[in-house]
């Protein structure tokens, strides 16, 4: 069993990756990610991994060169944050149609417009429809476990995809936490060494990235949608093996306290630890509260929501970026629609919050809760506690 | 009789001294799609000659990847990967990363595989300038060659800061105002020669035996290589599909694109020009692109070109190795 250690979640992060013994990193430095810039290169610069470090010269050429990296066969890694991620942009579905098991470690932050380091989720869900495995974490212990896990089901010969680790920028980046640093022993048992389908060598030639003309691009996106879809269950497999290995528990939606809950709220990423005390206190003055955690936006998880809604008569979906012009946040649109055929759902209401770096405290959630709970806001959508 | 059946003897001596020259394997084989008369497709071809079967192609966004990659088919016998548009040296890097880590760590066999990127001119001198520079200032083992046809072609004839002063374009068309491309073709070898990369050269489909030579040697060096390579497009030019060589040799002996290469930051001419230069004249008046130039606007042509020719053999002339600069302080 590893030592439980304080260490900064960025840093600890880069950890992981190096328990992983990834070939190549290519990473481009962007505030709140810096750190795991930073300290990838450290590892790589003391010979703690041998690993090639690429000093790239923007994000677009950091998901390019990993992407060339990782179709030689070597393990990838890679971390960016707004701006850079949506400058990926370009690349970022030709990853994952190319079936390039790269990880990217995303230390979410808010768009520009106006310009604002802090965090929300503004710049994942521009890239929710690229095809990549999504996970979010809560805490510094699920980036770390979350990070090898990627690498692990993105590799799956049933998946080859690429995933992304989303965290919050300072939230978690820049905060020391007490995680459990897995030992080299364990990881190695758990993460085999990448095997990959194909790769760019002479002794055995392929073509990658082929022209698709209309007879056979509509049947490249079904395939990856279905390899994106399927991988769901790869998912679940593997968080099942690092429950047996490691003890600690993932799935795609993690309910806290909603058995005989009235009223819940949806939250993905590390406000949902905040929600649980709000949760908490109203449950002591008897409000049956509760708490749904999505831990994997993509595969969307549609029968575990199913299942995790049933006697819940309001939902109050938190989301930490605006559709603009649209039904709702990404996070309330997406949870409506899966419910939608269910004969008995329950009431949804979305509050969006913490956006670029809005703090969002205990009470808050407790008066979202209090408000959700008359099934209906004055608004459609509401920016909790926005002027204006 | 055709020209082939004409030179029916030098054929022959082709056959008896080519193998030294050239291999016989097709790493880019016939069969694809690209245009009559195409000198890229042709430089491609020639290029994957030289660099023989250790080589992975990384390929940017243009005719090339579209002509030869129509999923099922492909023309290429060696690795070849195409991402995108402006990435191509960004991708190339990675390959060599890759390879380079995978082979340090035992994981794939001990042998040195190039990487070796390409583009047009778009894809390299505008869109994948940044990754370019990127890649050669940190030193890869990778060779990038840019296969410049001075715009771009692949969407349309649009202007690109390859194009040549005054030529029309479907951006930059010969108007009743304005007549052309504005402003005078970017120097991008120059360029990254100030990049201090070990290899710089210049090449053209019309020259064979000249631009191998220089692949070799890029192939060879162990750090970043650049080759510019000058190739005729026939239909963005408007100029007749069987004048592809012709027009390579005419920009040569008028002195608008020698050919010449910087090693160690030495400047050498590979192909000869002849004492008197044909006038620019001669290799204008064969290109639509170029039909609607005035007398008065050849002649501000022909200026420039000289003034270009005499800085480069200012440089051929006076510039020294940074081996040659390192000697008198090592005594």
């Amino acid at each position: 069993m590893g030592k439980r250690i304080g260490m900064e979640v960025a840093i600890a992060s880069a950890e992981a990756a190096a328990l992983c013994r990834f070939d190549v990193a290519a990473v481009y430095p962007i505030t709140p990610q810096s750190h795991v810039a930073e300290h990838l290169s450290d590892i790589v610069a003391d010979g703690r991994v041998d690993a090639s470090f690429i000093t790239v010269e923007s994000e677009h050429s950091a998901l390019s060169s990993a992407m060339g990296a990782s179709a030689t066969g070597a393990r990838v890694v890679t971390a960016t944050s707004s701006q850079g991620l949506l400058f990926m942009g370009e690349v970022m579905p030709i990853a994952s149609a190319m079936r390039l098991p790269i990880v990217m470690i995303i230390a979410n932050r808010a768009v520009s417009g106006p310009i604002n380091i802090w965090n929300d989720h503004s710049d994942i869900m521009p890239m929710r429809d690229t095809g990549w495995i999504s996970f979010f974490a809560d805490n510094g212990q699920e980036v770390v476990d979350m990070v090898i896990q990627a690498f692990k089901v993105g590799e799956d010969r049933r998946v080859m995809l690429p995933v992304n680790v989303n965290l919050d920028g300072f939230q978690l980046t820049h905060v020391v936490e007490p995680i459990v640093m897995p030992d080299q022993e364990e990881v190695d048992r758990f993460l085999p060494p990448y095997e990959p389908f194909a790769t760019l060598h002479p002794d055995k030639v392929v073509t990658m990235g082929a022209l698709g003309m209309p007879e056979f691009y509509a049947e490249a996106q079904k395939a990856k949608n279905v390899a994106i879809v399927n991988s769901i269950d790869v998912v679940r497999e593997v968080w099942k093996e690092w429950e047996k290995g490691f003890g600690r528990k993932y799935e795609p939606i993690h309910a806290y306290r909603t058995e005989d809950a009235d009223v819940a709220l949806v939250t993905m990423g590390s406000m949902g630890e905040t929600a649980e005390i709000a949760v908490d206190e109203l449950r002591r003055e008897g409000v049956k509260a509760g708490l749904l955690k999505i831990k994997l936006w993509r595969p969307f998880p549609f029968e575990d929501l199913k299942k995790a809604v049933k006697g819940i008569r309001v939902l109050a979906v938190t989301d930490r970026a605006c559709s603009f012009g649209g039904p709702g946040g990404p996070v309330f649109s997406e949870i409506r629609s899966a419910l939608y055929e269910g004969a008995k759902r329950p009431k949804i209401v979305n509050f969006l919050i913490g956006l670029g770096g809005r703090d969002v405290h205990v009470e808050d959630f407790v008066a979202m809760v209090r408000k959700a709970a008359k099934g209906k806001l004055s608004e459609p959508y509401e920016f909790y506690g926005v002027r204006g | 009789m055709n020209t082939a059946m004409k030179n029916i003897k030098s054929i022959e001596s082709f056959e008896l001294f080519a193998p030294k020259l050239a291999t016989r394997e097709e790493y880019f084989v016939g069969g694809h799609r690209a245009c009559q008369g195409c000198g890229e497709a042709l430089a491609i071809r020639l290029m994957l000659k030289a660099l023989g079967k250790d080589t992975v192609i990384t390929n940017a966004t243009g005719c090339m990847e579209v002509i030869s990659s129509v999923y099922p088919t492909t023309a290429w016998n060696v690795p070849w990967i195409h991402v995108a548009f402006p990435n191509s040296a960004s991708v190339g890097s990675g390959v060599e990363a890759g390879l380079t880590a995978l082979r340090r760590k035992g994981k794939i066999a001990d042998r040195r595989i190039k990487s070796v990127a390409i583009g047009g001119d778009g894809g390299t001198m505008d869109i994948g300038f940044q990754a370019l520079s990127g890649a050669m200032e940190r030193g890869h083992d990778m060779l990038y060659v840019c296969f410049d046809n001075e715009a771009y072609m692949n969407t349309g004839i649009q202007r690109s800061s390859g194009t040549p002063f005054l030529a029309s374009t479907t951006t930059a068309p010969a108007g009743k105002v304005i007549p052309g491309n504005q402003v005078w073709k970017k120097n991008l070898a120059e360029i990254i020669v100030a990049h201090n990369v070990p290899y710089v050269a210049t090449a053209c489909q019309s020259y064979p035996i000249d631009f191998m030579n220089k692949v070799k040697k890029a192939r060879k060096v162990k750090g970043p290589s650049y080759i510019h390579c000058f190739v005729t497009c026939p239909t963005g030019w408007r100029s007749p599909s069987e004048t592809c060589i012709k027009l390579g040799r005419l920009a040569l002996e008028t002195g608008i694109f020698p050919l010449y290469e910087v090693e160690d930051g030495k400047y050498r001419l590979t192909v000869e020009v002849p004492e008197k230069r044909r006038p620019v004249q001669d290799y204008l008046k064969g290109q639509g692109r170029f039909r609607h130039l005035t007398p008065d606007q050849i002649q501000v042509i022909q200026e420039r070109v000289d003034i270009e020719w005499e800085t480069l053999m200012i440089k051929v002339k006076n510039s020294r190795s940074r081996e040659e600069l390192r000697a008198p302080r090592a005594k």
